[in-house]
């Protein structure tokens, strides 16, 4: 192919030309990982900057009861275990070609979702109206505690609150043969990656902050 | 089966009995946790036993749930160390300091 030739050629027409592919994953599956890659450092940078200032206030406090806080926090941990399963059982049915099965399956992960928020909101209820915690404020000790619990909980729930969104999109496009397997595999790859965060975030805001005997 | 399913078949990674065990060693490493939290430790211990039990937690997820396991070691390669590196060059400059803190009881 002359020089001419390819400047006449549309860009979306190109084809990988290098050998085999070194990855073997397609584009969307990479882009999502590469994405993920960078929010997980955006989580770590949080969870890191809560631990350091954990570790250095000496009169941090240890708000969370077994009930309600604790009991629910687990409640939510299971709930999105859970979820994560039903995505993987989605993700393996979409792969076989049953369609209707994928999609039963990603609508259980998308209630695991809207309960998760559900619960979530409760508790943030609980905290704000009945314990008088705001970002700023609290009435037990260090006030970074409801910054850092705000923070952390908020960014992660609205995570599960846009993978509810996507995941309906997927849903209906997978089931209305507008996308393929592949696009439902990788709205797994964003769902699980939510359940793998609330993993650090559960002993790291809850565990470690469960109020003393 | 046909030969057409079959050969879709070959590309699925994983069966529904390795996912409902990698579910279940989850749940019962969270409950562990659970329990960890009510035990009487120093708050460095349980934060090293929390955060490794998070560590295995999060293996398995990668591993089964995001098909890692399964893709390609380049892919892995491309993913996982960069993250470990930039947590741990995070952590070289956070963690000591607010552990020098901690002991001088700054408030």
């Amino acid at each position: 192919m002359n020089h001419t030739e390819a400047e006449a050629q549309p860009i979306a027409d190109i084809t990988w030309a290098g050998g085999p592919s070194p990855l073997a994953v397609n584009k969307k599956k990479l882009g999502m990982w590469l994405f993920l890659l960078s929010d997980s450092i955006t989580f770590s940078c949080l969870l890191i900057g809560y631990s350091y200032v954990r570790l250095a206030s000496p009169d941090w406090p240890r708000p969370f009861e077994f009930y309600p806080a604790i009991v629910k926090a687990t409640l939510m941990t299971v709930i999105l275990l859970t979820s994560s399963l039903t995505m993987v059982l989605g993700v393996h049915a979409a792969h076989k070609g049953e369609r209707s099965r994928a999609v039963k399956y990603i609508l259980f992960t998308m209630l695991g979702g809207v309960l998760f928020d559900v619960i979530h909101i409760s508790e943030w209820i609980n905290l704000i109206i009945h314990e008088h915690v705001t970002p700023f404020h609290n009435p037990w000790g260090s006030p970074l505690l409801g910054g850092a619990f705000f923070g952390l909980t908020g960014l992660h729930m609205l995570h599960v609150t846009i993978g509810v969104i996507y995941l309906g999109v997927i849903a209906w496009g997978f089931g209305t043969k507008r996308f393929a397997a592949e696009d439902v595999e990788v709205s797994g790859l964003y769902w699980h990656f939510v359940d793998l965060v609330w993993m650090f975030i559960f002993p790291l805001v809850y565990l470690i902050n469960v109020a003393p005997k | 089966m046909s030969a057409k399913t079959e050969a879709i078949e070959q590309h699925v990674p994983g069966t529904t009995k390795l996912f409902l065990w990698v579910w279940v060693a989850l749940l019962v490493m969270t409950g562990l946790e659970t329990f960890l939290a009510y035990e009487d430790m120093a708050i460095l211990i349980m934060l090293t036993l929390l955060m490794g039990l998070s560590v295995i937690k999060t293996g398995f997820i990668l591993s089964y749930f995001m098909h890692l396991r399964f893709e390609r070691m380049g892919l892995f390669l491309m993913i996982v160390p960069v993250v470990v590196f930039i947590i741990c060059m995070i952590l070289i400059f956070f963690y000591p300091d607010s552990v020098r803190l901690m002991h001088m009881s700054v408030t």
